[in-house]
């Protein structure tokens, strides 16, 4: 037995990273990045705003948090209804309470669906970040250069006509992307994404459509890791935020303002028992000295202006 | 290892009672060492017949994404604390580094961390390889790792924890001293190979960071303490080896850092811990016990 003799050829072995999407950067190494308002942690909070279809879609994959059961699957079509109807609601009531702008990455279809959703995030002043069409709509390999670059705008266009203005972030489901992805990003205006989670600060990503920046919004302290993947309780997840605050706020002493991403779920910790512990987290994040709500689009926007 | 055979004669059986003592430098209680893994994963890496590199068709981008964290975040943020709390680190090290980030390498040997090899990449696996590839695959880790720190690595972790039949016998022949590949006890042992002699070195699958996070789902400070009721215990028998491996793209999370030097911190306080390298325990393993 033995494998193929390519298998020992290392074609990318050498300085820096194996693609040329990004450099490779040391995070304690670089120009102090400045925040609106000279804050020290800017918390991004992204709230993932979804439509499942009944009839789920496993081409290129089944979405995280898609139909369980055989068809009809009423269970999981409307506890994600719930999150939307409801849910959402509690979330929003919660962000006026403390003065945060967010961001709400939201499929087309909400859009298409719930118009009234919309103006509700539009007149909080929140932002809208183009979150695919709908649960169906994931992306990966496999999936049609032509099939993909129409799906980007079929989201863009139908959230622009309903919200009034264009997108200029993106969030892939599941943060799943093809080859492809970033560069249809690029080409189809898009300012920033919030898929690749290898960094706590913004920075600036590559393609032959044009650069992009990623502002990342890491998977590990989102409400559907801790609390549905790893099944930690709402209280746990509001001390390990409180912890990575902390730990984030004294690093911003010495390197420069430093970034804490929240993303959530409405289906999450909008549900009764839960969302008290998440407004007690909002609370406490905005009595912090030198803590902004930021949403991810200032982000960026700030990271283009320190660079 | 006796290939195709029921039990592979990898060691002897020497139960737990009754063995004669094992004694640490300055009569420690235990032999502390921690363990980073400093890898590369590939993006886009080629097929192994035997395992899949990524869940996801490539790009994996959150898979990828997530391990890339470790290089530019976290493992700043955990050689900081590790060096404040003065542990050294003793790294399983996906030797292509070396040439991909240099800095994160001649970081960790500035500290004073031992590299032992951990395969080329993180997603190219040893299953199916001949004889000839697997001793290039060791040829390349010892090179590797001499021209870029000076170091010549005593141990081996296989990439990803894929190994051949041949792996032990191959890795004893080429003068390494210990492997971290096998789980049969806190202390270390003789490992049977064809030539040269090699004994295993107590790592630990149980109380790494990804089983804790991942396999067990603990918070993270469950899982800190998770590692000072495993310290606790092993200090208190004596004469044994505990390991702390750590990925710097999790246990480096701003969630998780501030928990995990709480255990730095009640270790270095506790004054029974021996806190040192692999190869430090494997060297006077060696000089003190007979083969």
């Amino acid at each position: 037995m033995s494998l193929d003799p390519s298998y020992l050829d290392y074609p990318r072995r050498g300085r820096g990273m194996d693609h040329d999407f990004y450099r490779y950067s040391n995070l304690f190494e670089r120009a102090p990045i400045h925040w609106p308002g000279d804050a020290k942690v800017a918390i991004a909070i992204v709230v993932n705003l979804e439509w499942f279809s009944i009839v789920p879609n496993d081409a290129p994959f089944r979405a995280p948090g898609h139909m369980a059961t055989p068809y009809p699957d009423y269970r999981h079509y409307t506890s994600r209804e719930y999150g939307t109807r409801v849910g959402f609601y509690r979330l929003l009531d919660a962000f006026a309470r403390v003065g945060a702008n967010v961001s709400v990455a939201t499929n087309a279809a909400i859009a298409e669906r719930y118009p009234q959703i919309i103006a509700d995030i539009v007149a909080g002043g929140h932002e809208i970040v183009a979150h695919s069409t709908d649960m169906n709509g994931t992306i990966a390999t496999g999936l049609p250069e032509d099939a993909e670059r129409a799906l980007i705008a079929q989201s863009l266009d139908t959230i622009a006509a309903v919200a009034g203005t264009r997108p200029t972030g993106w969030m892939s489901i599941a943060r799943s992307q093809s080859f492809n992805t970033p560069r249809l990003l690029a080409e189809a205006g898009l300012g920033y994404m919030c898929d690749w989670v290898n960094d706590e600060l913004p920075y600036r990503f590559h393609t032959a459509g044009g650069d992009l920046v990623n502002v990342p919004i890491t998977h590990e302290l989102s409400d559907r890791q801790i609390i549905t993947v790893q099944q930690n309780s709402a209280d746990s997840y509001v001390e390990q935020i409180q912890d990575a605050y902390r730990l984030l706020a004294h690093e911003a002493k010495r390197f420069g303002g430093r970034m804490l991403p929240l993303n959530v779920t409405p289906y999450v910790v909008g549900l009764p028992y839960r969302i008290g512990a998440f407004e007690r987290l909002l609370a406490w994040l905005a009595d912090q000295p030198g803590a902004a709500f930021l949403t991810t689009g200032a982000i960026a926007h700030a990271f283009r202006d320190s660079a | 290892m006796r290939e195709g055979e029921k039990d592979p004669g990898l060691y002897d059986f020497r139960p737990y009672r009754g063995r004669p003592a094992l004694e640490w430098p300055d009569g420690k209680q235990v032999a502390v060492w921690v363990s980073p893994n400093i890898e590369f994963y590939e993006l886009d890496p080629p097929a192994n017949p035997h395992r899949k590199s990524w869940p996801k068709p490539h790009p994996d981008v959150v898979g990828y994404g997530h391990r890339d964290h470790g290089n530019r975040v976290g493992h700043w943020r955990l050689a900081d604390a590790m060096t404040r709390h003065g542990f050294p680190g003793s790294v399983s090290l996906s030797v292509a580094m070396c040439q991909h980030l240099p800095e994160v390498v001649a970081d960790a040997n500035a500290r004073g961390w031992e590299f032992f090899s951990h395969g080329i990449y993180n997603t190219r696996y040893s299953y199916g390889m001949d004889e000839r590839q697997e001793r290039a695959l060791i040829e390349d880790s010892i090179r590797t790792v001499r021209e870029a720190t000076g170091q010549t690595i005593k141990g081996w972790l296989a990439p990803a924890l894929t190994h051949t039949p041949r792996t032990l016998d191959l890795i004893a022949e080429y003068g390494l001293s210990y492997t971290c590949d096998l789980y049969h006890d806190d202390q270390p042992g003789e490992v049977h190979v064809k030539q040269g002699r090699l004994i295993s070195m107590p790592y630990s699958l149980e109380v790494n960071d990804h089983y804790g996070f991942f396999v067990y789902n603990m918070s993270p400070r469950e899982y800190a303490d998770t590692l000072i009721r495993q310290y606790q215990r092993l200090a208190d028998e004596g004469g044994t080896v505990m390991c702390i491996p750590l990925h710097a793209y999790l246990i480096g999370q701003p969630h998780r850092i501030r928990a995990f030097e709480a255990v730095l911190e009640h270790i270095a306080a506790d004054g029974r811990a021996w806190i040192t390298r692999s190869g430090d325990i494997a060297d006077h393993y060696l000089q003190q016990v007979a083969a």
